[in-house]
């Protein structure tokens, strides 16, 4: 019965029927791109007022969310549910934990800040219907609470993206937007099969649903070795996501081709769509086989840290350093998630929005010194800090974030998944380590070589930075620093939700967070908890068989 | 003394049941007599005006009908040679539609290439009679003869374009290989015969559900010609050889028409054969559809990557199109069948759209179809391009078009058959189609493109089809309830009652 207890109590969400908030934060983008695309080609200026004012009212929402969200509350909030499809069961169904609270706020920071900070040089119009329509894409990917729904927005984002790499990116545009749309489809392709796969296969002949609450919370219902088959179709497309080594080749093409709007966004909000699948439709939709494929996943996740860092230090263009760069935070990431533990799971959260700022203000910054020397090779730029005192200021400080300095955000994030992840794979917590090293090393290298020394002739006149480019930068400055020196308001709201995840994987897979208690010495033993989860584990056989029983066969109409 | 005639007694003919096709028939009569009595290039554009009136006229006579047989149940018509049901009208409805967009392309096209007259609108209205009868078709006699006056209008249309060389080496092609399968055909109905002693689908059926042959050699020959015959019509790989050919030397509407109301009447046909005639031998025909899917999808994803002819690759990727629906009817399930009839539907409006662009941008002398003659079309007819731009993601299976609601429906009848593998290489094989797409997509958005050429002017026709279909295919995509409930209406006033099993008589074929 425990299941069915489980599921009642998972499926309660506090539900806000009166005012549909999450709908109207994903309609809004896309009533902007439409008012966007329906205002005449000869009004530039009012094209980029509107969107702006479209993305800064999507932020708004989003933050709008994050003061309503409830922070005691592990399951999800506001939830809104409209039938979609009417069989198999497929509904326009949103709602926000603590991990998807953090992502949405997010995406509502960046989508303004690309805009402002990144304009186009032409076609300013579709430009910014196409980035709107990401915004769209991206938040509903974070919010849906089906399966088919999360598909569509995730496939869906591929289109806008696409169109921002080959229309407005640099000279190799089109070779890296085909390679990127082409990855991408081909992960989501093992992702389609899974998905509609676990629907049929749960429904073992009943009514077919998609609702990811039902199928997460009636565990065993799928035999254990078909889960694990369907958990790799979907790791396959969130793999190549993320990405993780080895399918992370399309990114420093997409990456280094893309406008610089795209990279922000790229790296801030589409590369999470990865990471917070992995959390959402890895770890709670496929709680055993997670658990099973966390030794792989935490190798392939080192493997990337020490890659991608090694591969950032001999880069020459400063923005595929930057790009490398990501491949190891976003290894971090995954090793946090893949450790299941408590701290390394609020790490990886938190290093998912703290990745998402530092590199997006990164790229910014790559993004305004190519505008001002029109190139990006590292051995071509010299002696910056001299002409352009304030942006070597602000550039020290992004990579400092970035390396993971204490007292900035990144230092929070990494420690977390550092500590946390040293509980279940100690060795691989060490290796991770060196990855920090070396990320100080090609970052602080790449700086030397780019601010340091006498400004050669062509460096001379840099241009230091404006204040329109300040005034993108200084929201994400402003976070660095405050997400490292209090990030309890971040932390408070994602650890309920993580709890509830950790002990969803615990009561339904062998794996058991290693008992270090926080309330000091008192340790929890063992045996205890193993027998816990047994006892409802047991109950669990039993209730599947009558939930089997219990589904008609009417097929209906 | 004169010995008393005996008559010869002729079925009674439900001439209500039949009015669809009555329509069609005799609209088709008096366009073409109406038009033989008037100039041929009229001021007014009746000609296409009067075939969309009287498909339209099909479709609401249709449309009745599927009342009567929603709450009735199906009807046997013509001494039972003949059935009415979901799956009859629906996909003549599917059918009907594409008549209506060809010839709403076609008038522009006409006028364009200076070959006006009531001739292709005839013969596509005749095509279409003859589809709706291979829909409707309950023996395979009526079956093979829809099939024939399906196919021969359609020969001649692929060569009415009597200028260019092309279009009637496409005719020749077609015709030589068409009528090669139609002898496939042929002969696979009369070992079906031999095997089980009658051509009406009910006999067949009854009589494979009550006995047991001891030996069904001659049947499975019959399935395997039968299957032959209606792969080439769905152009299904290995019987594909002709689509690129023929598709590329065919004027383009008449292509929009091949691609979507043809496919729609083979895969009637293949439906009615296999999914319900012979369901109780599916055992067998599945791993040869099967077989024939997986050649299908990825020989036409892969040999269009190679193309630099757009509408050949369009017919490559209906080629791919065919492997999907293939898989549909793998499944033999009330769900494959409902995703088979989802996807026909909404294929027809993505493709008849898609050759409604490329008849467009094919400019006068119907050439202009290289992938360079698409190069900068987004800043010359932004609207033009954007419509193939939608037609194009939803070939490709991008979320809020009907062509992913389409390959999800497919995909969910092959996981619930446990195809899993057909399921994984079906998408796989999807990848491959978008980077097709993804090339045309790429030259339409080239900002760097040279805008060369004349302005390209699109007839008010073409225009009306393009956006009809485009609306369908992104309206379907988005509310996708109203298409799926009909498709399940469809399959529920057409599913046969599973017939009682009694005890196998031991019967050997051919005895």
């Amino acid at each position: 019965m425990s299941a069915l207890l489980l599921a009642s109590e998972g499926g309660r969400s506090v539900a806000n029927p009166s005012f549909p908030l999450l709908s109207i934060l994903i309609l809004t983008p896309v009533a902007g791109a439409l008012v966007v695309a329906l205002i005449s080609k000869r009004r530039p200026e009012l094209t980029k007022q509107a969107a702006v004012l479209f993305s800064l009212l999507t932020g708004a929402l989003a933050i709008g969310v994050v003061v309503t969200f409830d922070k005691h509350l592990p399951g999800f909030q506001m939830v809104d549910d409209v039938q979609w499809i009417k069989n198999p069961d497929i509904s326009w169904k949103l709602g926000v934990d603590g991990i998807s609270l953090w992502m949405v706020a997010l995406t509502g920071l960046l989508f303004p800040i690309a805009m402002l900070g990144a304009p186009p040089h032409d076609e300013e119009k579709s430009f910014y219907a196409w980035l709107l329509v990401l915004e769209a894409g991206c938040l509903g990917a974070f919010l849906a609470l089906d399966t088919f729904l999360f598909f569509v927005f995730f496939e869906i984002v591929l289109v806008p993206m696409y169109f921002l790499i080959s229309g407005w990116g640099y000279g190799e545009r089109r070779y890296a937007a085909t390679k990127f749309f082409l990855y991408t489809m081909f992960g989501s392709a093992f992702m389609l099969v899974g998905t509609v796969a676990l629907s049929y296969l749960h429904a073992k002949g009943g009514p077919v649903t998609f609702d990811l609450q039902v199928l997460a919370e009636q565990q065993g219902v799928v035999a254990e070795t078909t889960a694990r088959w369907l958990f790799i179709s979907f790791a396959i497309a969130f793999a190549v996501k993320v990405p993780i080594f080895p399918v992370h080749t399309w990114l420093p093409d997409a990456h280094t081709q893309a406008p610089t709007a795209g990279s922000v966004i790229l790296a801030g909000v589409m590369l999470k769509l990865g990471t917070y699948g992995f959390l959402r439709y890895g770890l709670y939709l496929f709680p055993e086989a997670s658990a099973w494929a966390a030794p792989v996943m935490v190798t392939l996740g080192v493997v990337g840290i020490i890659y991608g860092a090694v591969c950032a230090t001999m880069q020459k263009d400063l923005k595929r350093l930057v790009a490398y760069s990501s491949v190891a935070h976003m290894g971090f990431i995954v090793l946090g998630i893949f450790a299941i533990t408590r701290q390394a799971l609020t790490g990886s959260v938190i290093q998912m929005v703290n990745h998402g700022v530092s590199t997006g203000a990164l790229f910014l910054l790559v993004g305004y010194i190519y505008e001002r020397r029109h190139t990006r090779q590292i051995a071509e730029l010299k002696g910056l800090q001299t002409p352009a005192p304030k942006m070597a200021a602000i550039f020290t400080l992004v990579m400092l974030s970035s390396i993971g300095l204490p007292g900035l955000n990144g230092f929070v994030g990494e420690f977390l998944i550092l500590i946390g992840s040293f509980l279940t794979v100690k060795w691989w917590a060490v290796v991770a380590v060196t990855g920090v090293i070396l990320a100080a090393l090609y970052l602080l290298w790449a700086y030397q070589r780019v601010f340091h020394g006498e400004p050669d002739e062509a460096n001379r006149d840099f241009r230091d930075i404006r204040f329109t480019e300040g005034l993108a930068l200084a929201p994400l400055l402003v976070l660095i620093v405050f997400m490292g020196l209090f990030p309890k308001p971040f932390l408070e709201r994602i650890e309920p939700a993580v709890n509830k995840l950790v002990h969803h994987v615990e009561v339904n897979s062998d794996h058991r967070e290693p008992g270090v208690s926080t309330k000091g010495d008192e340790v929890v033993p063992e045996s205890e908890r193993r027998a816990e989860g047994e006892a409802a584990e047991g109950d669990h056989a039993t209730s599947d068989t009558e939930q089997g029983d219990g589904h008609g066969t009417e097929e209906g109409n | 003394m004169l010995a008393e005639v005996e008559r010869l007694s002729t079925p009674s003919v439900e001439w209500s049941v039949m009015l669809p096709v009555l329509i069609l028939l005799g609209g088709a009569v008096v366009l073409m007599i109406v038009g033989a009595l008037t100039p041929r290039r009229p001021k007014l554009p009746w000609h296409a005006g009067l075939t969309v009136v009287i498909a339209l006229g099909s479709i609401v006579a249709s449309v009745f009908l599927w009342w009567r047989v929603r709450d009735d149940g199906p009807i046997a018509a013509v001494s039972d040679a003949v059935v009415v049901d979901g799956l009859s009208l629906y996909l003549g409805v599917a059918i009907l539609c594409s008549v209506v967009l060809a010839a709403l392309l076609a008038h522009g096209y006409l006028r364009r290439e200076k070959l006006e007259g009531p001739d292709v609108y005839v013969l596509m209205l005749l095509s279409a009679a003859g589809g709706l009868v291979m829909c409707g078709a309950n023996d395979l006699l009526v079956l093979f003869l829809g099939l024939e006056i399906l196919s021969i209008a359609v020969y001649v249309l692929a060569g009415i374009h009597v200028r260019r060389a092309r279009s009637g080496e496409a005719a020749l092609k077609y015709f030589v290989l068409g009528a090669f399968s139609s002898a496939f055909f042929l002969y696979g109905i009369a070992l079906v015969y031999g095997a089980t002693g009658s051509t009406n689908f009910t006999k067949i059926q009854t009589f494979l559900a009550g006995n047991l042959l001891t030996n069904n050699v001659m049947l499975l020959a019959g399935f395997a010609l039968l299957l032959v015959g209606l792969g080439f019509k769905v152009a299904a790989v290995p019987f594909h050889a002709w689509t690129p050919d023929v598709y590329e030397g065919s004027p383009s509407p008449v292509v929009a028409y091949m691609a979507s109301g043809v496919k729609v009447a083979g895969f009637a046909g293949m439906i009615r054969v296999f999914t319900y005639t012979f369901s109780t031998y599916e055992a067998d025909w599945q791993p040869m559809i099967y077989a024939l899917a997986v050649a299908t999808l990825v020989v036409g994803a892969l040999f269009a990557v190679s193309q630099t002819n757009v509408k050949r690759m369009l017919a490559y990727s209906s080629i791919s199109h065919a492997g999907f629906i293939l898989i549909a009817i793998q499944a033999s399930s009330t769900q494959g069948t409902r995703a088979a009839l989802f996807y026909l539907a909404t294929y027809t409006f993505m493709v008849a759209g898609s050759f409604g662009v490329v008849t467009v941008v094919g400019r006068a002398g119907d050439n202009a179809h290289d992938l360079s003659d698409y190069s900068g079309l987004a800043r010359r007819s932004p609207l033009l391009a954007f419509a193939f731009l939608v037609f194009l993601l939803a070939q490709a299976g991008v979320p809020f078009t009907s062509g992913f609601l389409a390959k999800f429906g497919v995909i969910g009848a092959a996981v619930e058959a446990r195809s899993f593998w057909l399921a994984l290489i079906a998408m796989l094989s999807s990848v491959i189609s978008a980077f097709v797409y993804l090339r045309i997509v790429l030259a339409m958005y080239d900002r760097e493109a040279e805008v060369t050429g004349p302005r390209l002017t699109v007839p008010l026709g073409a225009r009306a089809a393009i956006l009809i279909a485009l609306l369908v295919t992104i309206g379907v995509g988005l509310v996708p309830e109203p298409l799926a409930h009909v498709t399940r209406t469809a399959v529920r006033i057409t599913e046969p009652k599973p017939a009682p099993q009694p005890a196998p008589a031991e019967i050997s074929a051919g005895s």
